[in-house]
């Protein structure tokens, strides 16, 4: 790095780490020649918050909070993930009804996830259109969180064991609307952006990465499926009956951020194809698991009924039995492999708890993936990795 | 199942059994080395077609401060074609916390084992720009051992003993 600083043909730009086109707070010092970028160094950390120091203090109901802040445009996969998790720990078998609304919620996650991300890089190529008008959208999603969990953003959704309470009438009436909703407004957004002349030029063959290459940096989600490989983890290790479904995954070729773009859209298509085939099917039955010693009961019982004040005491005082193991669950996030490495001693609070998040493994490629390019086809591979601030530093 | 078997006795066979633990109880198959052999193993995970653990999941530090060999490190990798996960930990005492880098194998590893290096101090030789990543870098400290407190402890204002870890 230092000996291309003192070479005078080179100039240093600093994009970041308030750069509006970096959608999030991380540094990349560029060496420029001309508009040619020789290389590229990140620097992380701005938003480094010590959740894994934190969780190994709180108990494990009061860490769903911190996993909100992870990749908070899909908060829910990350929520109903870490309850899995915790499940998975303890050795709760969780029911159909759970599972299908699980499945309901972090699908309309991922689909806000990937509108955002799809029509960012349409921002960043000069089309805002698309991005105004798919964010309506994401308000209709917002609205349906509001109804499941009283939240939009960070949603805190759920609880250890399933959710707090059932999908109401008129969260129903709202996901069922925005089905009905969204391929409409969705394929005008492809009519946009997909076979645009100057959006294919401007994405295609940009930013590529190999499948080996993809692999060996631990690419996950829609950038490795970019660039070839179909791994999924909703195929591969189905967590929440992910199996009971028939869906495609949709995978790429080239690795660039046309690529990653169509990777998206047609996950957003399989996505609304998911949500519907749950929302029919939905099984009768509780919304959460029977499990009292782990279960928050709700405060309305805690105030009359002798049982849920035991265990409401119990829990939050941390005298339930957690067993004593090591586990790791992991799922489908918008940006990948969303992993929980989760060590328990049996205290109250986790020993310790690692998240592995698919951005602050997949970012570090971003340099060999712009070399060579000019500076605006960084800015668009930097949008269509989806690169999160939050998740990137935890 | 009979894979896993298969596993757990080629390593015995390639490396030495002594320094080797194999428990196949919790999630998935768990194999704990000395750190002499680690790079050895994870090398040989990676490339022997057998194995084919091509893929490195998820690198992460530990720490048990009461243990002999408090710092640990603990490696997930990922076989994608046959969908098979391993979890591999090595130990190493707090006095010399050194370890072989694996970013020639994966070049994922960079930055998770700067995290783990930023959060335990664990040193991994050989690694091309072992720095801080996610702290500051006057930080003197590691701050996920676990003598090191969340809160400031001279704190007088809150008391939680009935409520702490």
């Amino acid at each position: 790095m230092t000996a291309f600083l003192e070479d005078n043909h080179y100039t240093t730009l600093n994009l970041g780490p308030t750069h509006p086109a970096t959608h999030g707070i991380f540094q990349n010092v560029l060496t420029m020649d001309g508009e040619e970028i020789i290389a590229a160094e990140q620097t992380i950390g701005y938003i480094h918050r010590a959740f894994e120091k934190i969780a190994e203090h709180r108990p494990y109901y009061q860490i769903t909070p911190l996993t909100d802040r992870l990749n908070y445009c899909s908060a829910p996969i990350n929520n109903l993930g870490y309850h899995m998790a915790v499940e998975k720990l303890i050795g709760i078998r969780s029911n159909k009804r759970v599972d299908y609304m699980r499945i309901i919620l972090m699908e309309l996650a991922r689909i806000t996830d990937h509108l955002i991300c799809n029509s960012v890089i349409g921002v960043d190529s000069g089309a805002l259109t698309g991005f105004v008008y798919v964010f309506q959208e994401r308000e209709r999603v917002y609205e349906i969180y509001e109804e499941v969990s009283g939240a939009r953003l960070t949603t805190n959704m759920g609880r250890i064991g399933g959710f707090e309470r059932d999908f109401s009438p008129s969260a129903i009436r709202k996901i069922r609307e925005f089905l009905d909703h969204l391929p409409k407004v969705l394929k005008e957004f492809e009519k946009l952006l997909m076979r645009n002349r100057i959006f294919m030029d401007r994405t295609i063959g940009v930013g590529g990465i190999s499948a080996e290459r993809a692999l060996n940096y631990g690419f996950t989600g829609p950038n490795l499926r970019a660039a070839g490989v179909d791994y999924d983890v909703r195929v591969m290790n189905p967590y929440s009956s992910y199996d009971d479904f028939d869906f495609q995954i949709p995978v790429g070729t080239q690795g660039d951020t046309y690529d990653r773009f169509c990777v998206r859209q047609e996950e957003v298509w399989q996505s609304l194809k998911l949500i519907r085939n749950a929302l029919d099917n939905l099984p009768e039955g509780d919304y959460h698991m029977e499990v009292p010693e782990f279960y928050l009961p709700p405060k309305e019982e805690v105030y009359d009924k002798m049982e849920a004040l035991i265990w409401h005491f119990k829990i939050v005082m941390g005298e339930v039995n957690v067993p004593v193991g090591e586990i790791y669950h992991s799922v489908e996030a918008g940006n990948g492999e969303l992993g929980f490495y989760l060590v328990s001693d049996g205290a109250r609070a986790p020993y310790r708890l690692h998240f592995r998040r698919p951005c602050f493994v997949y970012y570090q490629a971003f340099p060999e993936m712009i070399k060579g390019g000019v500076l605006s086809d960084a800015i668009l591979t930097m949008s269509s990795m989806n690169v999160i601030a939050g998740e990137l530093d935890a | 199942m009979e894979k896993v078997n298969f596993i757990i006795e080629t390593l015995n066979i390639r490396f030495d059994k002594g320094t080797l633990d194999m428990d196949n109880s919790s999630d998935m198959l768990t194999v704990t080395v000395g750190k002499s052999i680690i790079h050895e193993v994870i090398r040989f995970l990676k490339e022997d077609e057998m194995m084919g653990f091509t893929f490195l999941t998820t690198l992460c530090g530990i720490h048990f401060p009461d243990s002999p060999l408090p710092l640990g490190v603990i490696y997930h990798l990922h076989n994608l074609t046959e969908n098979r996960r391993i979890r591999v930990k090595t130990f190493v005492p707090q006095e010399s916390p050194h370890l072989p880098s694996i970013t020639p194998l994966f070049a994922a590893a960079n930055w998770m084992e700067r995290e783990t290096f930023d959060f335990y101090g664990i040193i991994f030789d050989g690694h091309p720009n072992l720095q801080r990543i996610l702290n500051v870098e006057y930080l003197d400290y590691f701050p996920l051992r676990k003598e090191y407190p969340l809160e400031d402890p001279t704190r007088e204002d809150k008391d939680d003993r009935f409520f702490g870890r």
